[in-house]
């Protein structure tokens, strides 16, 4: 296809932030050429290469050339294949509301984090800081299908990966997001149904060992 | 005609200046109103109830928050000379190194200024290989968006006006000119190009606020470096 070269994602399986680009490049109906990487082990050369500043996925290799940070990729994507379906709406300000949402669901995760890694007043800061944020998100989503109205969208994309981890985030934090934020719950079901973000995310259970196995890897209790 | 423009900023505030730079080199005009952090007011407070914090750019009845996102949005709200570049892989390139900036930058080498001793070591050694990846960026070219000043300049503006001004009331001095001569470069570009100095705080003035808040960065440096 024309402009598409070759696209390369270089990705570890349970990453949300690759799983973001996954998705973007599915529903944009690019091909694209999946590379998992080895990340608790030894980083292979292309990854190092490709990302010398972080040396992180997700990668994304257009025609060898690559682009970092699953943000900036999914406006790459949106910039250089015009002529796919955008997740950014048209409208400046739409755009301006899109991307502070999507810089905003990294709270998500990064405070997920604290709540299986930390314990004590840490722990219950996290909690604390989780509520703020489910309940900032579910604000703005408001009873909307999804954050930009009825299209599925880079806010979405961004936001998604991290359902299969709110199981997780539930257990540790003692909440419960279809009790508190039900349609938070129903976007999350919503998303779900859709073939890009169905074959790019990995059930709970799965997120659920990955951070068993995290505990251990850092010496967590 | 466009809608009026304003800007909620701070005095002192590197963010509330990013603002500010991308309206004057677009060439905007713009009302600046300066908030006492102290007592936020009602207008700041709905303006941005998610953070509650400065920057917030009210264009019309818009509001919009996150100082980098008020950037992107000048940039394509308004007509002027482009802060990004036109070729997408460019735009990703600076995109990325504005990230960098933002998040792997910053706090290094806030923390590299107000810690002390052992502590201090870990983030200069930080602060100092970012900034040499900084410092490569520049090669060749008068700003970082190359003949004219663009949005990774206005995001590393920390490193302009403000860091000769913290090496002052730190005394500590991490980007001289033997070591990073492009970056010592850019910031004197930075701090006398036509348009960005016209909304960079006053060196007196910034340097009596930085004095008065010195023992409240310092104490807040060492909790952060606890983390």
């Amino acid at each position: 296809m024309a402009g598409e070269k070759s696209l390369v994602l270089l990705d570890f399986w349970v990453s949300p932030f690759g799983q973001r680009c996954r998705i973007a490049l599915a529903e944009k109906g690019l091909e694209y050429e999946y590379s998992e990487q080895e990340l608790l082990g030894t980083k292979s050369d292309l990854l190092l290469r490709s990302n010398p500043v972080h040396k992180k996925i997700p990668v994304l290799l257009h025609a060898g050339r690559p682009v970092n940070e699953s943000l900036v990729i999914l406006n790459y994507l949106d910039e250089a294949f015009p002529a796919s379906p955008p997740l950014l709406p048209a409208d400046p300000y739409a755009r301006a509301q899109a991307r502070f949402w999507a810089a905003y669901s990294d709270k998500v995760y990064e405070v997920g984090t604290r709540l299986w890694k930390l314990k004590g007043d840490a722990h219950g800061q996290a909690k604390k800081e989780m509520a703020e944020v489910l309940a900032n998100l579910d604000g703005e989503l408001g009873d909307k299908a999804f954050f930009s109205g009825d299209e599925f969208g880079f806010v979405d994309v961004a936001l998604v990966p991290f359902a299969p981890w709110l199981p997780s985030y539930e257990k540790y934090g003692e909440f419960s997001v279809k009790e508190k934020w039900p349609r938070l719950d129903a976007w999350a079901r919503r998303c779900g149904e859709r073939e890009s973000v169905a074959k790019s995310l990995h059930p709970p259970e799965k997120v659920d060992e990955f951070i068993t196995l995290l505990k251990k890897h850092y010496g967590i209790e | 005609m466009s809608p009026p423009v304003k800007v909620i900023g701070a005095f002192g505030s590197p963010f509330s200046h990013r603002v500010e730079a991308a309206l004057r080199l677009k060439g905007v005009p713009y009302e600046l109103i300066l908030e006492d952090l102290s007592t936020k007011s009602e207008l700041l407070l709905k303006s941005n109830p998610v953070h509650k914090k400065v920057p917030v750019l009210l264009h019309g009845d818009r509001a919009v928050c996150e100082s980098l996102v008020i950037v992107e949005y000048i940039d394509e709200a308004f007509d002027g000379p482009p802060l990004l570049p036109a070729d997408p892989y460019d735009r990703a390139m600076t995109r990325f190194w504005v990230d960098f900036m933002e998040n792997k930058c910053s706090m290094p080498f806030w923390l590299a200024h107000w810690t002390e001793g052992e502590v201090r070591g870990r983030f200069v050694k930080e602060a100092k290989e970012n900034l040499a990846l900084l410092e490569a960026q520049l090669k060749g070219k008068r700003f970082f968006g190359g003949d004219t000043a663009g949005y990774l300049d206005i995001a590393a503006c920390a490193l302009s006006p403000w860091l000769s001004v913290i090496e002052e009331v730190t005394g500590v001095t991490l980007v001289d000119d033997d070591e990073y001569p492009e970056l010592c470069r850019w910031a004197k570009e930075y701090a006398s190009d036509e348009a960005l100095k016209q909304c960079i705080p006053d060196r007196d003035e910034l340097v009596a606020y930085f004095n008065v808040n010195k023992e409240r960065y310092k104490m807040f440096a060492n909790a952060m470096a606890q983390q």
